[in-house]
This record gives structure tokens, C-alpha cells and sequence, in this order.
């Protein structure tokens, strides 16, 4: 296709370092077509530095049409990235912000007017310790990060405070995303065990909830164990657990 | 076990006053510099080796708990820390390991000593090398030799680094497998 894919090509779908350095030929590129400017983008653990693309983290490259390459990771550190949904635990009120942990490196912050049907007047019923399901709107290295429980109509759009009763336990990142890509088989295939309610955030928090605790942590086990397992040993533990006496 | 008077054994000391900047008097004291050498040593190395300046106003604490010494412990502590790095998925510009030699009496050059051939050993040279173009990243030495004798240690450690750096290259192979 042209020299940017030539130069990948060898290692999508393959495991790359810290380090690993991919070069394409610039010069050549400016032969071919000297006006159309070649675009890729360079998703996450790849930089590109001049007429070479540096690896800066473990993991599988990965490639979409026509020319995004990432870094496919199992990192359980979480940044903070605009627009993407996070479960939070709110830790402190002060004034009018609550103080949500979101597993990075600071504490967000979440506006009590940033709730669905929130004013001045009518505050929203928050404590701490609850569980929200918020949306970054700020999130930048040089900034604290900030949340929002509403979209940009002003609904909650599924976002707010949730999690009375149920289960919250941490993955890597990875696997959360996996969870939350709409073809992902392994939560086809759990739902066909018992029902139960999931929400996953992108920093890597999941809350479970069944109808009975055992239930809930059976799904909770479950899924954590689905980290380091292939498609065939998953499905063989979850018709041993389907058949099973539980 | 017998005292000798004339000379008590104390091990390096050193001390720092007034760092803190919020109280009217402070001051640190340290007993066996060694090891705050040899914090000093990995934390410089990580320091160049990671893209920091994607992380501005965040902490970065690496623990590194010695299980088991039995010799190379810089070099041993090195390469764990490039590999909880890694694991952590912090930004890097590349990859480090550390490799030990050891010079022994008769001048011969012995890598990754034990803790006894370090003991019997005339010098003793660790060096962080990097996974791009095999620099040396770091040095730290103990002993007396002589510069050739040094620039044979670091062919020696930049050739024994190569198969420090297929190892982790195989175990993240090995931790993606099920993901390929």
C-alpha cells in the first residue's frame, strides 16, 4: 500500500518492545507523491519522532484501515483520557466539587451541577463512598482532571451515582476493554450461565451484581480469570461452572 | 569474637541539614552509603530511560525488595526494574539491563559472579547497557584495573546483554501468548 504499512507490516499481530523502532523511507514517499502528504495515526504506546516511529511500550501491534497502528497492552495503570467513561469512587466533598478516585495518578473532580436535573437549589444525593459512573471532559497532563455525569444534552445518558449492593473489583485495562467491545465473547458467554448486571469502566473498574451474593461472586471470579485464559479453556470453565451444582 | 579497640568498624556515614523547607531544623542521616549508591545508580537509569516528560506533576515510587543476594545485585536490580517498567506500561524511549563483571586475581573477567567470586574477585564493574544501540547507560565500579581491562568488560557486558534483552522479549512473548 505504501511505505508506512511496508515498514509494519512484518509485525502486526506481534509482540514489540520499548525501543523497537520502525522506519519508513521519507524520501521515497516524496517521489511518489509529493503533494498527498501520507497520514497515519499513532495510537497508544506509539510516538513518532521524524521518519521513524518509536515502540514505547510492551504489547501486540495492532492495525485498523487504512492506517492506525496502537499498541495493544495488559498495563493495569490508568490515564486519564478525554471522553472515555470511568467508574469513580467519590472521596470527599468540598464546597461545590466531590473528589473522584478514578485509579490515576491524582483525584478528578465531578461539579455537583454536573448531574442530570442538578441546580443550585436541588443538589444531588451524593455521598462518599458511592460509586459513579462519570465521563472525562478535561483530562490533560498538566491539568487535574475533571468528570461529568451528563452528556452533552444535559442527560444522564446511563452516567450518575449506582452500585447499591453488587461487587467492584479491579482488571488490567485490557481486559475491561475487551468486556466493553460490543462483539466480546466472554460476556456472551457468561450471560448464558445466570443474568447479572455489569458495569465496566474504562480505568479498569468493574461492578457485578446477581441476584444472590454467591452468584455475584462467581461472575466477579469469573471475569477475573478470564485474564489469562484462551477462548477454548474459557468456555470449557464456564460449561464446568454452568454444569456445575452452584 | 574478638573487638579490635584501636579501630571500630563503622560502616560510610553521611548526613544532609536543614532539607526541609517548613520546619525551623532538619537533618538526614545516613549509615552505609553503599546503598544509597546504589538507589542512586537505578534511579538515574530509569530516569533516562523513561519518557517522564509525558508524566508531569506524577510520582513514580519503584520498590525493589532483595529476596536473595548471592552476588550481581546491581545488575539483578537493574534488570527488575526495567522489567516492573515495562510491566507498568510507563512510556520508555528504550530498554535497559545491567550486567556485573568481575576481574579476578589473575586477571581474567568473569560475568554475572557469584557473591563468593565477587568476594575473590580484584575489581568489580557493573554496567547498565541500553537496548538501542548498546550504550553503556551507567557504571558503577569497586576496585583497581586498567582501562583496557575496562573496555573488555563493557564488549563483554554489551554481548551478554543481547540475551538479557531476548529474555524479555521472550516472557512478554510468553504473557501475551494467550492474547495472540
Amino acid at each position: 500500500m505504501n511505505s508506512i504499512h511496508s515498514c509494519f507490516k512484518a509485525q502486526i499481530g506481534g509482540v514489540v518492545l520499548p525501543g523497537d523502532v520502525f522506519r519508513f523511507n521519507g524520501s521515497s514517499v516524496e517521489e511518489d507523491s509529493n503533494i498527498k502528504a501520507e497520514k497515519m495515526v499513532c495510537g497508544p504506546g506509539l510516538r513518532r519522532n521524524g521518519d521513524e516511529i518509536l515502540a514505547c511500550k510492551s504489547g501486540i501491534l495492532r492495525h485498523k484501515q487504512p492506517s492506525m497502528y496502537w499498541i495493544d497492552c495488559q498495563q493495569k495503570r490508568y490515564v486519564p483520557v478525554k471522553g472515555e467513561s470511568v467508574i469513580g469512587i467519590v472521596t470527599a466533598k468540598s464546597g461545590d466539587i466531590f473528589k473522584v478516585d478514578v485509579g490515576g495518578s491524582e483525584q478528578a473532580s465531578l461539579s455537583y451541577l454536573a448531574f442530570e436535573g442538578a441546580t443550585k437549589r436541588n443538589r444531588p444525593n451524593v455521598q462518599v463512598g458511592d460509586l459513579v459512573y462519570a465521563q472525562f471532559i478535561i483530562a490533560n497532563k498538566d491539568m487535574e482532571p475533571e468528570l461529568v455525569c451528563i452528556d452533552s444534552c444535559g442527560r444522564a445518558n446511563g452516567m450518575g451515582v449506582f452500585g447499591a449492593e453488587g461487587f467492584l473489583f479491579k482488571v488490567s485495562l485490557g481486559l475491561a476493554r475487551r468486556l466493553l467491545s460490543p462483539q466480546s465473547e466472554i460476556v456472551k458467554d457468561l450471560e448464558k450461565i445466570f443474568p447479572f448486571e455489569m458495569v465496566v469502566g474504562l480505568n479498569g473498574r468493574v461492578w457485578v451484581k446477581a441476584k444472590s451474593i454467591q452468584q455475584t461472586l462467581i461472575v466477579a471470579n469469573l471475569l477475573e480469570s478470564c485474564e489469562n485464559m484462551t477462548a477454548q479453556q474459557r468456555q470449557a470453565l464456564f460449561k464446568r461452572v454452568a454444569e456445575g451444582a452452584l | 569474637m574478638a573487638l579490635d579497640i584501636g579501630s571500630p568498624v563503622l560502616r560510610e556515614f553521611g548526613s544532609e541539614q536543614s532539607l526541609l523547607s517548613k520546619p525551623d531544623g532538619s537533618a538526614t542521616f545516613m549509615q552505609g552509603v553503599r546503598e544509597r549508591s546504589r538507589e542512586q545508580c537505578v534511579r538515574e537509569t530509569c530516569e533516562a530511560a523513561l519518557l517522564s516528560t509525558l508524566h508531569p506533576r506524577s510520582s513514580l515510587t519503584l520498590v525493589l525488595q532483595v529476596v536473595h543476594d548471592d552476588g550481581s545485585l546491581l545488575a539483578c536490580c537493574l534488570n527488575a526494574a526495567c522489567m516492573a517498567l515495562m510491566d507498568a506500561g510507563l512510556p520508555m524511549s528504550r530498554l535497559f539491563c545491567g550486567v556485573t563483571c568481575a576481574i579476578d586475581a589473575e586477571g581474567r573477567i568473569v560475568t554475572d559472579p557469584t557473591a563468593q567470586q565477587e568476594k575473590e574477585s580484584r575489581a568489580l564493574l557493573t554496567f547498565a547497557i541500553d537496548s538501542k544501540e548498546h550504550n553503556v547507560m551507567m557504571s558503577s565500579t569497586k576496585g583497581s584495573f586498567s582501562i583496557k581491562e575496562m573496555q573488555q568488560c563493557i564488549a563483554v557486558s554489551q554481548t551478554a546483554s543481547e540475551r538479557i534483552f531476548q529474555f524479555y522479549r521472550d516472557s512478554v512473548k510468553r504473557r501475551y501468548s494467550k492474547m495472540l
